[in-house]
């Protein structure tokens, strides 16, 4: 032992130069001005759901039919009293946006959350397990790709009533197809690393292979997806509410707001164009954030 | 020294792989009656070219895949009355690659830690850590790459994070499994003397997988050649590489590169590639790449014949064919 311990002990000191991925990770973070910029306006519409009660000047639900139509303050006509105007109902726009980054977030958040939890588990699992299991998943997700969305949605909102829960629901129980595809083709690609098989021979029991060995090294994979549907989960909420299937009146959605929009669309502009810009604004807040988790978290040499 | 540790009895694994569109299945024989015995404090080197079921063969040691057919003892015990964890207490791998074979997420502490956290041993968590810390001692790693991750690592470092985590359960048997391929010529030789001194210090039995032979000359005590899922030539060390029987074998230890200049490649004379081992040839199976096959070869399979120099598949050493 000690007549080779010399040479090891140079070889030791010599490399040990490495940061921590920790470490690595901050750095890439900080030098990706996409990543900063999305998670910054994320970070604002998020504070401003909480902060609605103070930020927002009115009652969002305020019906003041004396005041209809009041332009927003860069208009001639414009007021600090609403300024962002208000609508066809006299209610104040800004409060109606304000309040509306809620229901989008909440949305996001909760249909992220439950296309999540189906589709990483479905996709880990075949994945892992191969064979029988993953003929299954695969089946299951083929059938998931062949329903349209929207059609589904929309059918089952009409039939069943809508409500937000219900859109939550159905969106929920629609949405997690891409989690599961990309879930599980990462995972088969960790399965068979020596990691892997180390930890089976160990003795280690299956859930805890796979929530030791393989969760952490494809949860790069799962932010990924999970901020992209999350964007495209809100837009999808818009968009139903715009065809009067989503959120119902009088709840302040953007997507219903530039659907009640529409008929004013060219006499009174900022109706439509204020929801939109902040639908806009979230929604590619949270694609630069899910892009900048990609690169950021993408093995060395790639971006 | 002499007593069968590990044993194994015309042990076979087959492999169903699909033929090509409505042609179902057939067998893969990647395992085809491996007999061997592995003994108590033996270096057994098992070698062969890439695909001839080298790995495979580690892989039913280690309980991770079942034999097909025949039957693997340890210490006279069938494996598959081992659960799996009594089997990883006394079986433990070690990897080719140690950028692979490490969790890029967790610390050095917790890869060598998760044997003994997973089979409930120290489950004091300081006890845990000075057991962990003493076992990366044992094999050169300092302390303080404790909280370290195996990407702050060299390549001989990882690898020596490997061998404490399959060391630091105490098994009684390492199956290496090219343990020194992907390293550099320089750590390599670092990894086998490590290797050696800790089979000293804890009474360990090897089952060496190499294409190395250098490598398994300078560690084995025992050879086992194999070729397309048999073993056609077994011998000690010494045996082996002085008066090699088998014609593979020959042409293996032929095909070894010098760094003497001049002397260019080595020709194996093998001639006619790596058979297909969905259709193996009839009856030897290596006779369409030998020098010296003979027209019995190409109808009947050789029987091991045993003798005080070890164990040979050759027609060539039978003398009731001659």
């Amino acid at each position: 032992m000690s007549n080779h311990a010399a040479t090891v002990d140079a070889t030791l000191t010599e490399s040990f130069a490495g940061p921590s991925p920790g470490e690595l990770l901050r750095r890439r973070i900080r030098g990706h001005a996409g990543l900063l910029i999305g998670a910054g306006v994320l970070a604002l519409i998020v504070l401003m759901a909480f902060a609605a009660p103070w930020l927002a000047p009115q009652d969002p639900y305020a019906q003041d039919l004396a005041s209809r139509l009041i332009p927003p303050l860069w208009h001639e006509n414009g007021s600090w009293v609403h300024p962002l105007g208000t609508d066809m109902l006299g209610r104040d726009y800004l409060s109606r946006v304000v309040y509306g980054s809620r229901i989008s977030l909440l949305i996001g958040f909760s249909v992220m959350l439950i296309s999540g939890v189906i589709g990483a588990v479905l996709g880990i699992v075949a994945g892992y397990f191969g064979g029988r299991t993953d003929l299954v998943v695969t089946y299951l997700i083929t059938v998931r790709l062949s329903l349209p969305v929207i059609l589904v949605a929309l059918t089952t909102v009409a039939l069943a009533g809508s409500s937000l829960w219900m859109v939550i629901l159905v969106l929920g129980l629609l949405k997690w197809d891409r989690y599961a595809v990309v879930l599980r083709s990462a995972t088969q690609q960790v399965r068979n690393l020596d990691y892997v098989t180390a930890a089976r021979a160990i003795g280690c029991p299956t859930w805890r292979v796979i929530a030791g060995e393989v969760l952490p090294n494809v949860s790069s994979h799962l932010i990924v997806v999970a901020t992209l549907e999350m964007g495209s989960a809100i837009l999808l909420e818009a968009a139903l509410s715009f065809l009067g299937l989503g959120v119902q009146p009088p709840a302040p959605s953007w997507g219903l707001m530039i659907s009640e929009a529409k008929g004013y669309m060219f006499f009174s502009p900022w109706l439509i164009s204020i929801p939109g810009l902040a639908l806009f604004a979230l929604v590619l807040a949270i694609n630069l954030l899910g892009d900048g988790v990609r690169d950021v978290t993408a093995p060395e040499g790639r971006s | 020294m002499s007593e069968a540790l590990l044993e194994l009895v015309e042990v076979e694994r087959r492999f169903s792989v699909s033929a090509g569109l409505f042609r179902g299945r057939r067998a893969l024989h990647a395992v085809n009656g491996v007999s061997l015995a592995l003994r108590r404090g033996e270096v057994l080197g098992l070698v062969g070219e890439s695909g001839c079921g080298k790995s495979t063969l580690g892989r039913m040691l280690l309980g991770l895949m079942p034999a097909s057919a025949g039957e693997i003892r340890l210490e006279g015990r069938p494996l598959a009355a081992f659960s799996t964890r009594e089997l990883a207490r006394r079986v433990q791998p070690i990897f080719q690659d140690p950028y692979s074979s490490l969790n890029p997420r967790k610390t050095v502490g917790a890869i060598v830690g998760l044997p003994l956290a997973v089979h409930g041993i120290e489950a004091d968590a300081r006890a845990r850590r000075k057991r962990v810390q003493e076992t990366m001692e044992r094999v050169g790693l300092p302390p303080r790459f404790f909280h370290s991750y195996p990407n702050q690592l060299s390549g001989g470092q990882r690898q020596r994070v490997a061998i404490a985590r399959a060391l630091v359960m105490r098994p009684e048997i390492l199956i290496c499994d090219e343990p020194t391929s992907a390293l550099d010529v320089s750590v390599q030789s670092q990894i086998l003397n490590l290797l050696e001194d800790m089979r000293r210090e804890f009474d360990l039995t090897y089952l060496l997988i190499s294409h190395n032979l250098a490598v398994v000359e300078h560690i084995a005590t025992r050879v086992a050649v194999m070729y397309l899922g048999r073993i056609v030539e077994e011998a000690d060390t010494v045996q082996l590489f002085r008066a090699p029987r088998h014609p593979y074998t020959r042409a293996l230890l032929a095909s070894v590169l010098t760094p003497e200049p001049g002397l260019g490649v080595p020709d194996t004379h093998l001639g006619v590639s790596y058979p297909n081992p969905l259709d193996p040839p009839p009856g030897c199976t290596f006779h369409p790449r030998c020098g010296e096959a003979m027209p019995v070869c190409r109808e009947r399979a050789p029987a091991a014949l045993a003798d005080v120099r070890g164990r040979v598949e050759c027609h060539l050493y039978d003398n009731a064919v001659k």
